[in-house]
């Protein structure tokens, strides 16, 4: 019972995680808030059926054998996400971080009914992966082997990522202009390579979210995103705004607290998990206003 | 001797008196010219006016944008389609309500009344955790709120009904009742910009630092107007679920937040006739958008829009606002009679 709900924690916080991710890069950069975060997750799910407006879904790019199928969504999560920083970001950099995130919004509806134009508005069954249900038994329990794979993959995309940051010279970039965008300009970082990576980053990590979303509920629904794009901005405020391992480390607590409420609410009080989760988020809020983890530069000093 | 201060405070006293006087002429002309489907249309626009002047009261004055303001909106329908139902079908429908609300059987106007202090007493209480963030964080925890409201109403089916409407709400919202409600609306919204609080909490937008220093308590000021705006809110959400008498809880989720936002910033969120001005801009595009979807033909070829466009075009509209005209169709100007017209008017009074 207790390992059973260790394994959910951890594959529902690591995904939490790797979309607080996808939130908090792109804030770093350029601090925007991204409302249509959830409709690039969203997009890549229906990026693998074939459009049409049919109840059960012909599969499309999703029928590539899985190595394939792989680079192939997570490079069209980072094309969406790097094409709407060209046309709607790009324009848009010197406004305030409210109109950006005003406009995110408007993207994110304006994505969401194309969506809806080109497949309808009904849920799709869609049936990606379907061995990975199947039960394995780890020690005393019995994991899906989705979930393992799950938190194999985050571990390896957390490690990933930390190396890129820490080694390459994109990331290095990247840290700078999340510490002060002006300055690290005036010493050689170019702003849009630097803005078009984290945005690409961003969208292959909406196509990792997108993919296990599909494989684990084997549906396609246009608000799928919508969700859990909310406990990813959750988990980046309550992680504290711009801090990356604050980030995850609140992804993965809020997957930690949402499978502990779900096995330990009664039965009756279970469809409100989400809605004592969000109150849970609005104390932390009241005792530590500026987050968890918040970078020690976040107050700005006067 | 009428000091330039005083004309400026007179020529702002104007703006809410052209806004209404506008707004009732094109209800007067409504009624008079325009067909049923005419009306329908000018109640909507009226009541999103309610709205978006009380959602201006916060987002305009404190800059803080939220995502909360449908959530109040819904809080305030339920409110009063609990209070006016009649007992019977209450029984029938929401099992779950506690026997006083059952039982009870309000007139129309002190339920739309109650639906808008049931707004204001949750944002004081929400307010009182969110709007201790700053800006940004903020907005996310509306958000959240938002989210958090939906659950509820969606999941709490014997007191809500849950996802499946609930219906038989008196219809008793003409455009002029809309209109009562919006000039209400716009009024308080002036009233508060011109108060002591209006001005310190847009002192405290321009410059949170220097209006600390200042002595402004900016948590109290966002307070009061985010509950003063939740009330409007709340009996717009009155008078939407009582101008087509069904109600539920998806209707007051984001694509209510979606037209509202983007009213305000079509219009321009610098001023309350910038966001009246939105108002009836978004709601006479999306208007035209829906009879395209419906299907039109231009000189013998008929075309029609596939249904969503309308989203799709205002969404995209928004995104164009906030490129090339970053502050709105006013550009944060209000619509006031210039300053020499008052002074006239003033001469000849005394």
């Amino acid at each position: 019972m207790t390992l059973q709900l260790l394994f959910d924690a951890l594959s529902l916080g690591g995904i939490y995680a790797i979309a607080a991710l996808g939130i908090a890069l792109i804030f770093g950069v350029m601090k925007l808030v991204n409302f249509a975060h959830g409709q690039f997750i969203a997009c890549a799910v229906f990026a693998l059926i074939v459009p049409s407006a049919d109840a059960i879904a012909t599969l499309g790019i999703g029928a590539l054998p899985a190595p394939l199928l792989i680079p192939v969504v997570l490079a069209l999560g980072a094309g969406l996400a790097v094409a709407a920083e060209a046309l709607v970001f790009r324009p848009l950099r010197h406004a305030s971080p409210v109109s950006l995130m005003v406009a995110s919004f408007a993207l994110g509806v304006l994505l969401q009914n194309l969506l809806l134009v080109t497949y309808g508005g009904r849920p799709k069954a869609l049936s990606l992966w379907a061995g990975l249900g199947a039960p394995v038994p780890v020690l005393n329990a019995q994991v899906p082997l989705l979930q393992l794979i799950v938190i194999g993959a985050v571990a390896v995309i957390l490690v990933a990522l930390a190396l890129m940051l820490k080694r390459s010279r994109l990331g290095l970039e990247m840290r700078a202009a999340a510490e002060d965008f002006g300055m690290a300009r005036l010493l050689g970082v170019r702003a849009n390579r630097v803005i078009a990576g984290a945005f690409a980053l961003s969208g292959a990590l909406a196509a990792v979210v997108a993919l296990v979303l599909v494989a684990q509920t084997g549906v396609a629904d246009v608000r799928m995103g919508g969700a859990i794009m909310l406990i990813a901005f959750i988990a980046t405020v309550v992680g504290g705004m711009g801090s990356l391992t604050g980030a995850v480390a609140a992804g993965l607590m809020l997957g930690a607290v949402s499978a502990a409420l779900q096995a330990f609410l009664p039965p009756e009080a279970r469809p409100f998990r989400d809605a004592f989760l969000y109150a849970l988020v609005i104390l932390v809020l009241l005792i530590r206003p500026q987050g968890l983890f918040a970078p020690a530069g976040a107050k700005p000093r006067v | 001797m009428t000091t330039m201060h005083r004309l400026r405070r007179l020529s702002a006293a104007t703006t809410p008196l052209i806004l209404i006087a506008a707004l009732a002429l094109l209800v007067v002309a409504v009624m008079v010219l325009g067909d049923r489907a005419t009306q329908r249309m000018a109640t909507e626009a009226l009541i999103r006016v309610a709205l978006v002047a009380g959602f201006w009261i916060f987002a305009g004055n404190s800059g803080v944008i939220s995502f909360g303001h449908a959530a109040f909106a819904c809080v305030g329908a339920y409110t009063s389609a609990w209070l006016t139902l009649r007992p019977a079908m209450k029984g029938l429908l929401l099992p779950g309500l506690p026997e006083w609300l059952a039982q009870a059987h309000w007139p129309v106007l002190p339920a739309a009344v109650a639906g808008g202090l049931a707004a204001s007493v949750l944002a004081l209480l929400t307010g009182a955790a969110i709007l201790r963030l700053s800006g940004i964080a903020a907005s996310i925890a509306t958000f959240a709120f938002l989210a958090m409201v939906n659950a509820i109403w969606s999941n709490w089916t014997t007191v809500t009904g849950g996802t499946s409407s609930v219906v038989g709400l008196t219809r008793y919202v003409t455009p002029w009742v809309a209109l009562g409600w919006a000039g209400a609306a716009i009024l308080v919204a002036a009233l508060y910009a011109q108060s002591a609080s209006g001005l310190a909490l847009r002192a405290s937008r321009e410059d949170e630092v220097a209006a600390a220093a200042s002595g402004i308590d900016r948590y109290r000021h966002r307070l009061l107007a985010y509950a003063l705006s939740a009330f409007f809110c709340g009996a717009g959400g009155a008078l939407a679920g009582h101008a087509i008498g069904v109600i539920n809880p998806d209707a007051f989720y984001l694509s209510l937040t979606f037209l509202m936002l983007a009213m305000l910033v079509v219009g321009g969120i610098g001023s309350l006739s910038g966001a009246v001005v939105g108002v009836l801009a978004v709601t006479l595009a999306g208007e035209v958008l829906l009879r395209l979807e419906g299907g039109v033909s231009v000189a013998g070829v008929s075309f029609a829009l596939p249904p969503g466009s309308q989203e799709i075009l205002i969404a995209a509209a928004m995104i164009l606002v906030l490129v090339f005209r970053p502050d709105g169709l006013l550009a944060g100007r209000e619509i006031t009679l210039s300053a020499r017209r008052v002074a006239g008017r003033e001469r000849k009074q005394t």
